[in-house]
């Protein structure tokens, strides 16, 4: 049997996490900047109801070091008890912040309780005092403990607050034998506030205020030794209000004495606090004196200090770069580096750390782990993100490359916490996120062996038993490339392979490869849905001890998916294609008049002018490939993420004009127009005036097939399309544009090891190929095709769509067939104009482009097919004239 | 009342298992519930396990009875949702008090009738009755709407008034202890504190002592309102507990690092009562009683422990197996608690 623990009679707050002040705990930071009676700024924020931004002021303070948050909403423009409760519930949802305990501060005892009903942690109420008398003394202590709230006691009685001395010590000894003796309260959840006030005010009773509180301090601790001491330290230097620079000063020498007294914690602006021995020694000195009330007879040191005061007000503050970590041991400087992604020194202090260990090996497996170490913990914990850490992997793979031929000369191999090699599979030329998962888990120890895009599944599997990796990851963008997957996984299984299969990539999803590939091999298919989860699966899949149950956790997890998926499946109703068919868009086309495009046949663009590109770039998309979530330009300002997008947004901007200037990429588009009907079921003739005389291409589209609520139609593409009949030519468009020339680019970021640049150029091409595809689509519509002249929609309204007219792409949801993109690219001449090329899963490399076909009608807009049903892909298949194993094959994600 | 303190400082004590899950047993209907004085109620009732001590008192009674039998020392009263909050689902906010007192005289009326069966038991203090609060429907920090992170669904006046009513109802039915449990809000638990406290000065009665069981959702170990388990126990440790503990959520093997900090930092006497397991893939527990019983032994030979049982998937064959296991090991000892901040 164990003995009995001991349990000290610490003062124990809470937030979301707890604080224990203990003897050792020094001194705690409260933070005084959500008061609206001492900021002039957060008063405002709570006037106007902006209290999103008012939080920012206390995430500002937990973020310079406030260990407790004093809120205060006492002002005579605001409804106390409302704004304490607004403020109160918010700052709830906000863990960042809520995981620092509460003091409710108020001179109005019903906004206190009103604030005590919204805070699940231990406060500290400030304040209570006798100032009222025993009675409501009494009554306020009893409330506030029945909230569990530590008190802050204010050395004021009837008589007034204590400004000496010995009334400090009489009015604290009164209060806490009433608080401890009458009332049971807790003596560790008293804190006296005894009172300080302003000196150095010219009046020379003043001066002797900060040396009484420091006296009495000292003599309070050692009569109630678990009682805490508090104050709010800013009203110290009041006279010198407008001089920060000596009231920082005043604030740390008072608190250098009052704290060695046994003052616990004070109510100060957390992070502008100055450390004691940084302070000009002269100013110091002066303070010193101001503070300890010495050589001050007739305010001989107040003066002093005044005069001095006048010559710092005026030079203010220079920023410089702190660049005090160079002093550091090479292994902190390492250390520094990695964690704030600095490249500027790695190579000397790369090479300094070399010479200083007996192998080059253990400078990675020393310091560089280390720091990487920190790197991933911070990453893991949220306080670090995605760019960040990539900017990290920067760092040590220069590190590593000044390492690596001592390295080789000594023949040996650097130890890895497990091989894992990564693909895009056949068909897809998609490597974006691949590359981040590759990064990220090269961070944490990880060999990466990246076999790149487009790699047939025997060559994944010859590489992987060549090397012998512990796990495969495989990724992919396009539909096509779900199939592949599965037959990856088949063939692995066929081999007798051992390795785990992760799956990843903006199509594939958890329920697909529960249903689809999980099943094709048994020793563990995992999705990972984004690189920051890669770590922890890769983690538990080489660990010998978690891996079985984590496998079977996930069997688990994807055997529920698959029973929802099977009971799903039956759930949904669907009606016969020829009552789809019926059931289609009600276009009244008599009262449509179609307008014929300006723009006969097609039409090229080499070498589109980049600058002209960049006002159309939807930038959301960008953030959401580098993991941070949020809409553009809002997530520059996210309290989570914000300083890191506005960086990563800067960064991309410098790279986009080096692209421009530097004429790095080059934009070649092509569109074109044709005379169109369609057949009043699911297929569209378009003649084809450049082609062979009179040819004729006839464009295949599928339909929704769910059944619909009563007046929705049943869309197809087909739709939009005026049918034969209403002696009326319509008119169907289509483009393809693509962004070239990143290769030579990309290897010579590989080559100088820099990923954050490589996948920041990826990302880059494919936000131009996208603008450009918006930039030509707007003059489509005013120019080319001139449907709509007189549209005039900035850039917003172009991302939200509000224009008329669409430009689905094959292979997307509206028109899910992907092999009808042989017909775009034959009517555009797509391959020959652009450069573009397609692979056999109908991916378009360069990989940084796009096509569609472009719809005029005002009604035409987006949608989804959805699932279709065997009837209707009997039709397709007789329709395309094509084997009908192979429409299956293309059309599975459609198909059940 | 220092029986049960008498009693926790010579063994370890054991509460009951799930309520719920011996319910579902009976495979009780519509009518079941409904009973012949809430026939003709407009509401749908099935499901109101605590309607039953109004309308099936003898089953309730019968599942107090196997859980005695099974060697529980406390038995918790079926009114996990007995409180006006929850009990609004079926527009019966205003049975709250009778719902109360008839759930813990089918507890009393249990432990009467188990000690005639068993006179022998008489030789030590209990079995106990806990009335059990339940957590609510409606949480106090956090916000339903999504959009709206500072909405509230509910006031913590309205949390306390409800709970004040709840334990008028069993204080008055005659329970022996009172038992704040399945705590996920810690906000909606100190205003339960804050009943209590409420309720015993204002009738003068002399205090009952009081449990409070939390509850970790999953392994970042924290609670559903964010809390780690240290904040939470700071957060309730004025309601001067005689047990702080967890339960619900998880099952012993999740639970075993949080117990054992607990049992680190707490002041007061530990209690733990696990699920039978986490779910399997059709939301049911398997894992049997000599598998629970074999984790919780491990706890009550480290030292962890002073009150266990289970809760969710748990039956009186699992309760049996605990009391079995645990019957010869010490429990945890009452921390010393000191008084001077020096060593």
């Amino acid at each position: 049997m164990r003995e009995a623990i001991n349990i000290k009679p610490y003062l124990r707050l809470s937030g979301l996490e707890p604080l224990v002040v203990r003897p050792e705990t020094n001194f705690v930071n409260i933070g005084e900047r959500t008061n609206v009676t001492g900021s002039k700024k957060f008063a405002r924020l709570v006037r106007e109801g902006l209290y999103e931004e008012a939080l920012s002021v206390a995430r500002q303070q937990v973020e310079n070091g406030a260990q407790v948050l004093d809120v205060n909403m006492d002002d005579a423009l605001l409804d106390g008890e409302v704004a304490m409760v607004t403020f109160l519930n918010q700052l709830q949802s906000e863990p960042d912040i809520a995981k620092i305990p509460v003091m409710i501060d108020s001179s109005k005892f019903s906004i206190i309780e009103a604030g005590l009903k919204c805070v699940q942690g231990k406060c500290i109420v400030n304040s209570i005092s006798l100032k009222e008398g025993e009675q409501k003394f009494i009554e306020q202590a009893v409330i506030c403990r029945s909230y569990g709230a530590a008190v802050i006691v204010m050395a004021f009685d009837e008589n007034g607050q204590a400004d000496n001395f010995q009334r400090r010590i009489d009015i604290c000894k009164r209060a806490y034998k009433i608080l401890t003796k009458q009332l049971g309260f807790p003596p560790q959840d008293i804190i006296f506030d005894l009172n300080i006030f302003a000196i150095a005010t010219g009046l020379e009773e003043h001066n002797n205020y900060a040396v009484d509180f420091i006296r009495a301090t000292k003599e309070i601790k050692a009569l109630m030794p678990l009682a805490k001491i508090s104050g709010g330290v800013s009203n110290l230097s009041f006279s010198f209000r407008g001089n920060e620079h000596v009231r920082e000063a005043m604030h740390s020498v008072f608190l250098y004495h009052a704290i060695k007294a046994g003052m616990d914690m004070g109510i100060v602006n957390a992070g502008q606090l100055v450390v004691y021995d940084e302070i000009d020694p002269t100013l110091r000195q002066l303070c010193e004196d101001v503070i300890m009330n010495r050589g001050n007879e007739n305010n001989e040191a107040t003066e002093k200090l005044i005069a001095f005061a006048e010559t710092v007000k005026a030079k203010g503050k220079v920023v410089e770069r702190d660049e005090s970590w160079r002093n550091n041991s090479v292994e902190e400087r390492l250390k520094h580096a990695l964690v704030n992604g600095i490249t500027e020194y790695i190579d000397q202090d790369t090479e300094e750390a070399r010479l200083k260990y007996p192998k080059p090996l253990e400078v990675i497996e020393g310091p560089l782990m280390a720091g990487m170490d920190v790197v991933g913990d911070l990453f893991g914990s949220g306080k670090m993100f995605l760019p960040q850490v990539v900017k990290s992997a920067r760092v040590m793979k220069k590190s590593v490359a000044v390492l690596t031929p001592y390295i080789e000369l000594e023949k040996s191999k650097a130890s890895s916490a497990g091989k894992i090699l990564m693909a895009t599979v056949k068909g897809d030329v998609h490597d974006i996120g691949k590359n981040i998962v590759g990064v990220v888990l090269g961070c944490n120890g990880y060999e990466i062996i990246d076999l790149g895009v487009m790699v047939p599944a025997d060559k994944i599997l010859e590489e992987a038993q060549k090397h012998n990796v512990d796990i495969i990851g495989l990724s992919g963008l396009i539909t096509p490339s779900l199939d592949e997957m599965v037959h990856v996984a088949h063939e692995m299984k066929r081999r007798k392979m051992h390795q785990p299969l992760l799956i990843g990539g903006a199509t594939t999803s958890r329920m697909h490869t529960a249903v689809k590939i999980a099943g094709q091999y048994d020793n563990g298919v995992v999705h990972v849905l984004d690189a920051s989860r890669s770590v922890t699966v890769a983690g538990s899949l080489l660990n010998q001890e978690q891996k079985p149950g984590f496998l079977k956790q996930i069997d688990s997890e994807y055997q529920k998916l698959r029973e929802d998926f099977a009971s799903k499946k039956t759930s949904k109703q669907y009606i016969s294609y020829e009552a789809a068919i019926e059931n289609k868009s009600k276009i009244d086309w008599s009262l449509f008049t179609p307008v014929a495009p300006k723009q006969k046949g097609a039409l090229t663009f080499r070498n589109f002018s980049l600058k002209e590109l960049i006002p159309f770039i939807d930038w959301s998309p960008f953030f959401i490939a580098w993991e941070l979530a949020g809409k553009f330009p809002a997530i520059l300002e996210d309290k989570v993420v914000g300083k890191e997008a506005t960086k990563l947004f800067n960064d991309a901007n410098q790279l986009l004009n080096q692209i421009v200037e530097e004429k790095w990429l080059d934009a070649h588009g092509v569109i074109g127009f044709w005379p169109a009907n369609s057949n009043g079921r699911d297929s569209v003739s378009v003649l084809n005036e450049n082609g062979v005389e009179g040819e004729v291409v006839h464009l295949q589209f599928l339909r929704q097939q769910i059944k619909k609520a009563a007046g929705q139609p049943n869309l197809s593409l087909a739709d939009f399309i005026c049918p034969e009949g209403n002696n009326k030519q319509d008119y169907i468009g289509a483009f393809a544009v693509s962004i070239a020339g990143i290769e030579p680019h990309i290897k010579r970021f590989e080559s100088q090891f820099d990923d954050y640049n490589k996948i920041m150029l990826q990302a880059l091409a494919d936000r131009l190929a996208e603008a450009f595809a918006e930039c030509l689509h707007q003059r489509v519509r005013k120019e080319y095709w001139g449907y709509v002249p007189q549209e005039s929609l900035d850039n917003t309204a172009l991302i939200k769509e509000e224009y008329q007219g669409i430009r689905p792409a094959p292979g997307y949801p509206a028109c899910p067939d992907h092999t009808e993109k042989h017909k775009l690219f034959h009517l555009l001449n797509a391959t020959e104009n652009t450069g573009i090329s397609l692979t056999e899963s109908l991916a378009m490399y360069p990989a940084a482009s796009v096509c569609g076909w472009y719809f005029a009608h005002p009604e035409s807009k987006y949608f989804g097919v959805g699932k279709i049903e065997k009837d209707q892909l009997a039709d397709y298949t007789q329709r395309k004239n094509m084997d009908a194993e192979v429409v299956e094959r293309w059309l599975r994600p459609v198909l059940e | 009342m220092s029986s049960i303190n008498e009693l926790l400082n010579k063994r370890i004590l054991i509460i009951d298992g799930a309520m719920g899950t011996m319910i579902q047993r009976y495979k009780l209907a519509e009518e079941d519930y409904r009973g012949t004085r809430f026939a003709d109620y407009p509401t749908d009732l099935k499901g109101n396990n605590d309607l039953l001590s109004i309308t099936q008192p003898q089953i309730i009674k019968a599942i107090h009875l196997e859980y005695l039998e099974a060697g529980a020392d406390i038995i918790e009263t079926n009114t996990f949702n007995a409180q006006a909050v929850s009990m609004a689902d079926y527009n019966m906010s205003s049975l709250s008090p009778e719902l109360n007192l008839a759930s813990a005289k089918c507890a009393r009326e249990a432990v009467d009738e188990f000690l005639v069966r068993h006179p022998e038991r008489r030789n030590e203090p209990g079995p106990f009755v806990a009335g059990a609060i339940g957590p609510m429907n409606k949480t106090l920090s956090l916000s339903p709407d999504v959009n709206n992170p500072g909405f509230r669904s509910i006031s913590f006046d309205e949390v306390a008034e409800a709970y004040y009513e709840q334990v008028k109802g069993l204080v008055e039915g005659g329970v022996d202890l009172l038992l704040i449990e399945t705590i996920f809000d810690t906000l909606n638990a100190k205003a339960a504190i804050f009943a209590v406290k409420k309720y015993f000065r204002d009738t003068g009665k002399p205090e009952l002592p009081l449990m409070i069981s939390g509850t970790i959702t999953d392994a970042s170990g924290r609670t559903l309102s964010g809390q780690t388990l240290e904040a939470f126990y700071t957060s309730v440790q004025h309601a001067n507990p005689l047990s702080i503990g967890l339960n619900c959520a998880l099952g012993a093997d999740q639970m075993r690092p949080h117990i054992e900090e607990l049992s680190q930092i707490a002041s007061c006497y530990i209690s733990a009562y696990p699920n039978a397991g986490l779910p399997n893939a059709m939301g049911e527990y398997d894992e049997l009683p000599s598998q629970t019983a074999h984790f919780i032994e491990e706890w009550a030979e480290e030292g962890f422990v002073n009150i266990v049982g289970g809760c969710c998937g748990t039956t009186p064959d699992h309760i049996r197996h605990i009391a079995d296991y645990v019957r010869k090991i010490n429990p945890r000892p009452i921390p010393v608690i000191e008084e001077s901040l020096t060593a």
